[in-house]
């Protein structure tokens, strides 16, 4: 019990603490934050149930009026705002991650980090996004994916490092990796 | 930890939260059930009037915090010029600016203990499903606490890999990075469970 709920909460902090990194560049000149990324790693490193509680706290607290998401950004007005559907979307992300990465365990650790990431974060994250969008905006689902689609590239980057920085963590520490100990 | 609540004293500080709440719900169901663009644009200017009453430093605190928005104002307004449908998108965009700026006066104006307490009323029901609400805000405190520890050995980490290498610290520091939390996470809980546990 104790140890599931330092993970939760110090996994919550990650993705705070991951959102003041500096954002990286695609030489399309879009940024891809990090943030997201610590999102996937609370599904495939804690599992479905505990990676979806962490991202929950993490946007329960920036409903609550922290500045925690990248760029300092927080409080309500995050959830009436055109990029709401990923807020909301974060924690249902995580724990679909978590769920598909529970059942890949004879997959390798990297691989099945990466596809449950990509179910999770670029799938699952981007219907609730696309819907975000699409309600507080007014535009249909084609216009949408255009605006869209130039983050895709940047999503499968945040994939790929999600695979590779999981299988490190189950090598480096395999106890913590509940989603592969439990 | 800096929070968004303003430094600036309004009255609304001291209304109830949940009221406040309540009234926020009230106004963004009313804003997405009504069209007109003239109908939105008093909105936005009664809105303004709510911003500018406490004062010019809250004022410029709450618009420097609306300015996030102007690229998707900006699209949408430049999406509409071109589908040559100008009021819808002028409608579109007033009616998300006025959202957003409620949404951040109640932010603006509730301390985050107020907020906590509206958490806690709400999570009660819960108790009943033999959930443990006191974890919750336990790794609510958790959080608030670590988020600044994580941060300054994130910046140790980049520092570190600056004094190695010329080029930027990038993805590779996420994993190291992700090790401290972790080692973190377990000593708390060791400590936790060393004073009682939960």
């Amino acid at each position: 019990m104790e140890r599931s709920v330092a993970l939760i909460a110090i996994f919550a902090a990650l993705i705070a603490a991951l959102g003041l990194l500096p954002n990286l560049m695609l030489t399309s000149g879009v940024p891809i934050t990090a943030q997201s990324l610590g999102v996937m790693l609370c599904g495939t490193v804690l599992g479905a149930k505990r990676g979806g509680l962490a991202v929950l706290l993490f946007v329960g607290l920036v409903a609550l009026g922290l500045p925690l998401l990248s760029g300092g950004r927080g409080g309500l007005g995050v959830f009436a705002g055109p990029t709401m559907g990923f807020v909301v979307g974060f924690p249902i992300a995580a724990f679909t991650a978590g769920f598909v990465m529970e059942q890949l365990r004879s997959l390798p650790v990297g691989l099945a980090a990466g596809i449950a990431a990509a179910v999770g974060g670029i799938l699952v994250l981007n219907i609730f996004g696309v819907a975000g969008f699409m309600m507080v905006l007014n535009k249909s689902l084609i216009e949408t994916l255009t605006v869209f689609s130039v983050y895709i590239p940047g999503d499968i980057i945040k994939v790929v490092l999600t695979g590779l920085i999981t299988s490190g963590l189950a090598r480096a520490r395999p106890a913590s990796v509940l989603s592969r100990t439990e | 930890m800096i929070s968004l609540t303003s430094p600036v004293k309004t009255a609304a500080h001291g209304w109830p939260a949940g009221g406040k709440l309540a009234l926020l719900c009230a106004a963004t169901l009313v804003l997405f059930a009504v069209d007109g663009a003239a109908l939105h644009l008093g909105f936005l200017a009664a809105t303004a009037v709510l911003y500018a009453l406490p004062g010019r430093i809250f004022l410029g605190a709450g618009l420097k915090r609306l300015f996030v928005l102007w690229p998707f104002v900006a699209l949408i307004l430049l999406w509409h010029l071109i589908t040559d449908d100008g009021a819808a998108g002028a409608t579109i965009a007033l009616r998300m600016v006025t959202a957003v700026a409620l949404a951040n006066l109640v932010t603006m104006t509730t301390r985050l203990s107020d907020m906590m307490t509206v958490v806690r009323w709400l999570t009660t029901p819960l108790r009943r499903f033999g959930v443990g609400t006191q974890s919750i805000e336990l790794a609510m405190a958790l959080v608030i606490r670590f988020t600044p520890v994580l941060a300054n050995k994130g910046q140790a980490l980049s520092m570190a890999w600056r004094a190695r290498s010329v080029r930027r610290p990038g993805w590779r520091i996420v994993l190291p990075f992700a090790v401290t939390a972790i080692d973190d996470a377990e000593h708390v809980a060791e400590a936790l469970r060393a004073r009682g546990g939960l």
